[in-house]
């Protein structure tokens, strides 16, 4: 059932009353990029009455989700700030000492400091701190390097254990972006148009996108996929919506991931299920890939794997038999990869069964943008011989971050990042432990910037941006009780969001107020540009108070510092990211803007059309050329070529554990009411989800005296929090989930409390510094944990939250 | 009669028609013009359906549900219909809607 009501509608057209503004969403409030598409329906006297879906969308099609729907309770929220503040640092955690500041004030302020610590202390005393998904936070590394100058840019969750063990897979093994399943979202007619062909198994692989469209994969796909006849196989420790329609659901032990992975390719190369032609051409390393998955010692056969992952052996063999027999067949693959120790292998792992199964950038399995041609670098019809060699740039720098960290095939290397120089690339705190990690994301390394703001060893970090985060909150950061120690040592402190967020409250000294999507033009490019499906214009369709856009803030400031990078280039925001997002689409943002959303086109097997090389020969941008299943680059890194599993450090198997804490810890799993630590404050979202829940096993609860709804506590070494007990099997026997994100904000919050954020933060429970070889991955899906129930009762007054935030600002 | 139909192999449970409904009519604290049930989740352990789980969402109307009259009067679907993310509801004259039903899946009709 499509919609015909408002098809074809220009950008912006009157309907009774209202003026409709189409655009495509993004953030703030926070998403992944997918860019669904919004009608904004604005009143005479500009302001947003309501949202509705836009039916023009190529593939959301006029639907929305209920965070979307509830748009208006956020832009109108009377929590939100839409003036700078600022604050004397040794008020830091009082709530009533901000005082309202112009821009130019707070500006003048900031540019003062940047100057001093940059001539005090080098530019690298600086740092910027960035969160997941939103369209700021992945600009991070913009305004440290190319507005401040500072090679410190930092994710600061562990081992950056969202999408970049991941996608360092992608780097050097597949030597491409990150493949994503091919749901048609480039193809004009999407589902009919005749390129694409309906997989005939998906496979969902600690991933379930239908509530937070995670890496930008719009969720719902996967259902109008199901609708045309796919089969599903999941792979999760939880049983969620999707597993329950699944043909074959394994229900792994928690963090076990790359075992089963390694059971799945035994099966499918002893069984010669694979795609002999494809491995002999576009592959490195396939027999001693295959050598390790049969190794006694470091393989893992099928039986060997229901062990480790206690799961029946036949449903292992089935699903790998499904699997590898569809013919297409994709595979979902989640942040499950990377909150886990032992990620970079599964990353591994999984791409090399799409690989060896031909399901690699064809119809219906998983797709990859084009890599930009260096210049003058130009597809030969008559040499179709493959690469055998490593292109002669930085394939580091080109395969960065989706498609859009750096990414300039013709960046010399010793310009270093951005201009700043190799000298001071180098000095990223922990580039001498993991300078792959470094190089590839253009990023501090996050463990290392923890010990270093603590300890102020290589050197002091004088200064902090807190760039569209809020780390604190259980999200973006492993033992926050540490990070606030070490934040709270920083001289002076930038904070940039839509609300006051406890991160914000415990930390900052400047708060620069963000417009929400509404407010802005910009540019949606789905999966960070590193997937061929849509790129997509925000429109501005309304003002709210003297709120700017992440990227205003970086014109802006890069103008008032002179920074090379941006001095004199953009006239706003706007601009800048009309000409860094949208050339992909061959316009400028004004004919974007118009369209509102441009489909890439898919171009299937662009390792045939050396469209995967900046040097447009034909293969893949690793070392030799191929799909490195022996992987060069992870040996020349410390690390095995080839793949192994390793045992989750705190899994209830590991000697003595289970004495102390006998359940398997997982978090985070996603819900619809909230995008990470947003949306608490919307009371019709807040009301869907009052309390931050663990999910416990009817036989668990039982075993530790908690009954349904009681609060109780978790613990283990590293901290405790309290959550309300959710007795349900959708958790198995010996392991609990606790959601993430959470803080309260209709609580007190002055310091110590700073709005509950460390009542019920499951976060606190997660060490810093158990990361793989080369610095990637955290154990945030693989903890453990004891629990005890409690007499208190924690739960929230939603009388309360009514009145603090129901009641929208006119 | 004017009826919503509901396909509950793929409701979801994702809350959007409730928020579109509760944003549409202007419903507040505890206040819903549609509402999501839930059934499950539970495993079948014994019988035609042993291994296989349960867990079925299906949204009720409620006495402020009025189907959307002013949108559907302007041509538009019910707020629900319209944003439902799994495009599982349908919405028209009752005569209309039940030749939707095959007898492959599990259907609700709500009527007012």
């Amino acid at each position: 059932m499509e919609f015909k009501d408002d098809l074809g509608k220009p950008w912006k057209y009157e309907d009774g009353d209202f003026t409709v503004v189409r655009s495509s969403m993004w953030s703030p409030p926070g998403c992944h990029p997918v860019g669904c598409g919004l009608k904004l329906y604005v009143d005479k006297d500009g302001r947003l009455d309501h949202v509705e879906g836009d039916e023009n969308h190529p593939i959301t099609k006029g639907r929305l989700c209920p965070r979307c729907l509830a748009l208006p309770d956020y832009v109108y929220n009377p929590s939100r700030v839409t003036t700078p503040m600022i604050r004397d640092p040794r008020d830091r955690g009082k709530s009533d000492k901000w005082r309202r500041a112009t821009w130019d004030e707070a500006y003048d302020l900031i540019v003062e400091k940047v100057n001093f610590f940059k001539e005090t202390y080098g530019p690298e005393s600086m740092a910027v701190f960035s969160g997941t998904g939103r369209s700021g936070g992945i600009m991070c590394q913009e305004m440290a390097q190319r507005v401040l100058g500072t090679p410190n840019a930092c994710y600061t969750q562990s081992g950056f254990a969202c999408y970049q063990p991941r996608s360092a897979a992608c780097s050097h093994i597949l030597g491409a972006y990150y493949p994503e399943m091919d749901y048609a979202g480039g193809l004009e007619g999407t589902y009919d148009n005749p390129e694409w062909v309906c997989p005939e198994v998906i496979v969902m692989w600690g991933k379930m996108p239908l509530a937070s469209n995670g890496d930008g994969l719009w969720g719902h796909a996967v259902i109008d996929i199901m609708k045309r006849g796919a089969k599903l196989i999941t792979v999760d420790p939880r049983v969620n919506w999707l597993s329950t329609r699944s043909e074959i659901q394994l229900r792994v032990r928690v963090g076990t991931d790359t075992a089963m992975l390694m059971a799945w390719l035994w099966i499918i190369i002893n069984e010669d299920l694979y795609d002999h032609e494809f491995v002999e051409k576009w592959t490195y390393g396939f027999d001693e890939f295959a050598a390790r998955i049969n190794d006694p010692e470091l393989g893992m056969t099928p039986e060997k794997a229901a062990e480790i992952c206690e799961v029946d052996v036949e449903k292992i063999y089935a699903a790998a038999r499904m699997y590898a027999k569809a013919k297409p067949a994709s595979i979902a693959w989640g942040l499950a990869f990377d909150q886990n120790q032992n990620g970079n292998q599964a990353g591994h792992c999984c791409l090399a069964l799409m690989a060896i199964t031909g399901n690699v950038d064809v119809p219906g399995g998983q797709i990859i943008a084009e890599i930009p041609a260096e210049t003058n670098a130009e597809f030969n019809e008559d040499n179709l011989e493959v690469a055998e060699s490593a292109w002669n740039g930085d394939a580091t720098d080109v395969v960065s971050f989706g498609g859009t960290g750096g990414g300039d095939p013709d960046e010399a290397p010793e310009e270093g990042w951005e201009g700043i120089g190799i000298e001071l690339t180098q000095k990223a705190i922990g580039y001498d432990k993991y300078p792959l990690y470094c190089e590839n994301i253009r990023m501090a390394h996050a463990d290392m910037m923890l010990d270093a703001l603590l300890t102020d060893q290589p050197y002091k970090i004088h200064m902090g941006w807190i760039q569209s985060t809020n780390l604190l909150a259980p999200t973006c950061c492993a033992e926050p009780t540490k990070w606030l120690e070490g934040l709270l040592r920083l001289d002076f402190v930038i904070g940039t969001d839509c609300f006051i967020t406890p991160s914000i409250e415990a930390c900052a000294d400047v708060f620069l107020p963000l417009q929400t999507s509404m407010e802005k033009d910009d540019v949606v490019f789905t999966h960070y540009c590193a997937s061929p499906v849509t790129i997509s214009a925000t429109n501005k369709a309304i003002t709210v108070g003297e709120a700017k856009s992440d990227a205003d803030i970086l014109v802006d400031l890069g103008n008032r510092l002179g920074s090379p990078k941006i001095a004199g280039k953009y006239v706003d925001g706007a601009d800048y990211q009309g000409k860094n997002r949208a050339p992909a689409s061959g316009m400028d943002f004004e004919h974007l803007s118009e369209q509102v959303y441009f489909q890439r086109g898919v171009n299937y097997r662009k390792y045939e059309k050396g469209l995967l090389r900046p040097d447009r020969k034909l293969g893949f941008l690793t070392n030799t050329g191929r799909v490195e299943l022996y992987s060069t680059t992870f040996q020349q890194n410390g690390d095995d070529p080839l793949p192994y599993y390793q045992e989750p450090a705190f899994s209830t198997r590991q000697p003595g554990r289970a004495e102390e804490y006998p359940l398997n810890l997982t978090t985070g799993a996603r819900v619809y009411a909230f995008f990470h630590s947003e949306h608490r404050q919307i009371p019709r979202l807040r009301e869907l989800n009052p309390n931050p829940l663990l999910e416990i096993n009817p036989d668990d609860a039982k075993k530790y005296g908690v009954h349904d709804g009681q609060w109780v506590e978790i613990a283990n070494e590293f901290g405790t929090a309290k959550f309300k007990a959710l007795v349900s099997p959708v958790v198995r026997a010996g392991t609990v989930h606790a959601q993430h994100g959470w803080w309260f904000p209709e609580q007190d919050g002055d310091a110590p409390n700073y709005y509950g954020v460390f009542q019920s933060n499951c976060n606190d429970l997660v060490p810093n510094h158990y990361n793989s070889v080369m610095g990637y991955g955290a154990p945030h899906k693989c903890m453990s944990c004891s629990v005890r129930p409690l007499e208190e009762n924690l739960d929230t007054d939603m009388d309360l939250v009514w009145e603090k935030f129901g009641k929208l600002v006119k | 009669m004017l009826g919503l139909l509901i396909n509950n192999e793929y409701c979801i449970g994702c809350h959007s028609c409730e928020v579109a409904c509760r944003q549409h009519l202007g419903l507040g604290e505890g206040e819903w013009g549609i509402k999501l049930s839930e059934t499950g989740p539970w495993k079948y352990e014994e019988g035609a359906k042993a291994g296989q789980w349960e867990w079925t969402w299906t949204p009720i109307i409620t006495k402020a549900c009025d189907m959307c009259e002013d949108r559907v009067a302007k041509g538009k679907m019910p707020a629900c219909v319209q944003h439902c993310q799994g495009w599982c509801m349908y919405s028209g004259e009752v005569s209309d809607l039940v030749k939707k039903m095959d007898e492959d899946t599990r259907w609700v009709l709500l009527t007012r």
